[in-house]
C-alpha cells in the first residue's frame, strides 16, 4: 500500500468507529462526556507511559480505558453529592486533563509526547511507525490499534444491539426489566474511551469530539430507524475522512482539520435539506402535517 | 382472604439529605386496583422506583409473594412517567412495545417473529395497530400513553405499576385504558396507579394509598376515600369548591 493509502485507510477506520459510537453518544445526550473523556485520556496514557516507559498500544488502551472509567466515575460521583451533571463534568475533565499536561511537559518531556500532538493529532506521521502482522505484513501503528479497536466496537455493538437501544431510550424500563444499566453504561464509556485512544495519533484529542459527535447528529436527522442511524453515521464519518484528506492535500494544509470541517458540512447540509428536521420540509411541509408533529 | 402480592415495610428514601419517603408501610392483596394519590412532589414515582429497585432506599423492605424484589422482577410490569424518555428516539411503536420483552429474550438474541406478534397483539388492544410503524415522535401524547401500556400489556406481567397512565389524555384514551385495567383486574393481576384526577377515584379504583412524604390512609375505597383523608394529605394546598352534591378540588400548588 502506498503511503497516501494508508493515511486515507486510517483516517477512515476513525471516522467508523467514531460514528458508530457517537451514535450512541448522541441518542444518551452524552456528548458532552465524550468531550471530557477525549481529554482525560490523555491522562491515562501519560501514565501508562510512566508506568511501563514505552509507547506500546496495548499500555495506552489500558491507560485510557482506565483515564475514561475514572473520569465517568467522578463525574457520577460529584453529581450523586449535588454537583450540577455539567458543572461536575467540567471540574472533572479540566482536572484531570491538567494533571496529564502537567506530566507531559515535566517528566515525558520531550519522548513521543508532546501536547500539540496530543491534541492536534498527526496522521502524516502515521505511516511510519509500523508493526509486523502475521499475514498482512508491515501495517503502522495506529492503523493496526484503529483496526483492532473498530473490531471490537462492532462486535460490542452487534452482540448487546437491544441492550444498548433500551438502556438509551427507557433506563428505567432497562432496570426494571433486569438490565445491569450501570454495567453498560461503564462497558460504554470503555468503547468511547478506547475509541478516543486509537484515534488520538492520527486527529487529536480535540478533532476526535468533531469525529464522534457530528456524523451521528447529522444522522440522526436523516431517519427514524436506529440501524439506519449507526449505517448514515458511519458513512459519514468516512466519507468526512476521505474528503477532509483530499480538500487538506489541495490547499495543503492539516488534515485532521479538514475532516473535522468535512464532518461540519455534511452537519450543515443535513440541517437544511434533511427531509424529516431539515429546515426546507418544515417550510415546505404544509401548516397541519408540521403541527402534528410537535406535541 | 387473597396474599399479599407486596408487602413494604418501613420504607423511606431520600434525595440527597432531603427525605422524601418516610416510614412507608402497606399491603396490597392480589387482584386489586390502588390508586396512589397525593399533591405533586409527594413522593409518589420515588415509591415506585424504590419499590422496583431503581431508587436506593434508605431503611425498610419490600417484598412482593414474599420474595425480594429481583426473584420477582419477571412478573412486574412497570410502566414510567410518559415524559421520563425521549419521544424523538429513532424508533417506532411497535419497537417500543417489543422493548417490554427483552428481559424475556435473554442476551446475544434479537426479536424473533413470534415476539413482534406478541408486542403487534398488545398493540391491537390498545387500538393502536394503524400505527405501529409510526415513528414515535409522530404519535399523539394519548397514543404515546397507549404505545407505553402495550408494552406493559406485552411484558405479560402479574403485578403492574403504572406512573400517570391517565395524565393529559382524552376522555376516549381515558376510557381505552381504563378498560384495560379492569380487564387486567378481572384476570387476577394486581394494579398500583399513580392517579391525579380524585374525582374519578372512587369510579376506578377499589383501593387508595394516600401519600404524602407518609402514607395518609390506606384501604378500600369506600371506607378510606373521605374528605377528611383528602384534606390532611393535601395539607393547606386545597381549595374546597362545592358544585352541587359533587365537589370539586382544586390543588392551589399547580
Ligand atoms: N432526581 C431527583 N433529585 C432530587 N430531588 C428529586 C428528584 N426526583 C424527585 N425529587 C424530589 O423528591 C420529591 C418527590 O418527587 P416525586 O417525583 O416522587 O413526586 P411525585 O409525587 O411523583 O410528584 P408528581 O405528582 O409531580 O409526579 C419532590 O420534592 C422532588 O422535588
Ligand atoms: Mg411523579
Amino acid at each position: 500500500m502506498t503511503y497516501t493509502m494508508w493515511i486515507i485507510l486510517t483516517a477512515s477506520l476513525v471516522g467508523l468507529s467514531c460514528g458508530l459510537i457517537g451514535v450512541y453518544l448522541i441518542l444518551k445526550k452524552q456528548a458532552m462526556m465524550a468531550d471530557a473523556i477525549s481529554h482525560t485520556v490523555l491522562l491515562g496514557i501519560v501514565s501508562a507511559y510512566l508506568v511501563t516507559q514505552q509507547m506500546t498500544g496495548t499500555a495506552m488502551l489500558v491507560g485510557g480505558i482506565l483515564a475514561g472509567l475514572l473520569t465517568a466515575f467522578l463525574v457520577q460521583s460529584l453529581n450523586n453529592l449535588k454537583v450540577q451533571h455539567d458543572a461536575s463534568l467540567g471540574i472533572v475533565f479540566t482536572t484531570l486533563f491538567a494533571i496529564g499536561v502537567i506530566l507531559i511537559s515535566t517528566s515525558v518531556g520531550n519522548v513521543h509526547l508532546d501536547v500539540q500532538h496530543a491534541l492536534m493529532g498527526e496522521i502524516t506521521f502515521v505511516p511510519f511507525a509500523t508493526i509486523d502482522i502475521p499475514l498482512i505484513g508491515a501495517v503502522p501503528k495506529a492503523t493496526a490499534l484503529l483496526g483492532l479497536v473498530l473490531i471490537v466496537v462492532i462486535f460490542f455493538i452487534i452482540a448487546f444491539y437491544k441492550e444498548w437501544k433500551i438502556t438509551s431510550f427507557d433506563p428505567a424500563l432497562a432496570a426494571s426489566i433486569g438490565i445491569p444499566v450501570v454495567f453498560f453504561h461503564y462497558l460504554f464509556m470503555t468503547l468511547v474511551s478506547i475509541t478516543t485512544v486509537a484515534s488520538f495519533d492520527a486527529v487529536g484529542a480535540i478533532l476526535v469530539v468533531a469525529m464522534l459527535i457530528t456524523p451521528a447528529a447529522a444522522a440522526y436527522l436523516w431517519t427514524d430507524k436506529l440501524v439506519v442511524m449507526l449505517f448514515l453515521s458511519g458513512g459519514f464519518g468516512v466519507l468526512s475522512a476521505i474528503t477532509g484528506y483530499w480538500v487538506a492535500t489541495w490547499l495543503d494544509t492539516s488534515i485532521s482539520g479538514s475532516m473535522a470541517f468535512a464532518t461540519g458540512c455534511i452537519f450543515f447540509i443535513s440541517f437544511i435539506f434533511s427531509p424529516k428536521h431539515g429546515l426546507i420540509s418544515k417550510w415546505v411541509r404544509p401548516a397541519g402535517v408540521s403541527e402534528e408533529q410537535g406535541i | 382472604m387473597a396474599a399479599a402480592v407486596i408487602s413494604v415495610d418501613g420504607l423511606s428514601a431520600s434525595y440527597q439529605k432531603n427525605t422524601v419517603l418516610h416510614d412507608v408501610n402497606f399491603q396490597v392483596r392480589e387482584g386489586t386496583i390502588t390508586a396512589i394519590v397525593g399533591p405533586n412532589g409527594a413522593g409518589k414515582s420515588t415509591l415506585i422506583k424504590t419499590m422496583l429497585g431503581l431508587h436506593p432506599k434508605l431503611t425498610g423492605n419490600v417484598r412482593f409473594w414474599d420474595d425480594a424484589f429481583k426473584t420477582a422482577k419477571k412478573k412486574i410490569g412497570y410502566v414510567p412517567q410518559r415524559g421520563s424518555v425521549d419521544w424523538d428516539f429513532p424508533t417506532d411503536a411497535l419497537d417500543v412495545v417489543t422493548m417490554g420483552l427483552y428481559g424475556k429474550i435473554g442476551w446475544f438474541r434479537i426479536p424473533s417473529k413470534k415476539h413482534k406478534e406478541k408486542a403487534m397483539q398488545a398493540l391491537k388492544k390498545m387500538g393502536m395497530e394503524a400505527y405501529a410503524h409510526r415513528q414515535i415522535s409522530q404519535l399523539s401524547g394519548g397514543q404515546q400513553q397507549r404505545v407505553f401500556l402495550a408494552r406493559a400489556l406485552a411484558q405479560d406481567a402479574e403485578l403492574y405499576f403504572m406512573d400517570e397512565p391517565l395524565a393529559g389524555v382524552d376522555a376516549s384514551t381515558e376510557k381505552a385504558i381504563m378498560a384495560i385495567l379492569k380487564e387486567l383486574k378481572s384476570r387476577g393481576k394486581t394494579v398500583l396507579v399513580v392517579h391525579h384526577d380524585l374525582q374519578t377515584v372512587p369510579e376506578y379504583f377499589d383501593h387508595v394509598l394516600f401519600l404524602n412524604k407518609k402514607v395518609y390512609a390506606h384501604g378500600e375505597t369506600e371506607k378510606v376515600f373521605t374528605k377528611d383523608n383528602i384534606a390532611t394529605t393535601y395539607g393547606g394546598d386545597m381549595q374546597w369548591v362545592g358544585k352541587g352534591d359533587q365537589y370539586v378540588i382544586q390543588s392551589t400548588s399547580h
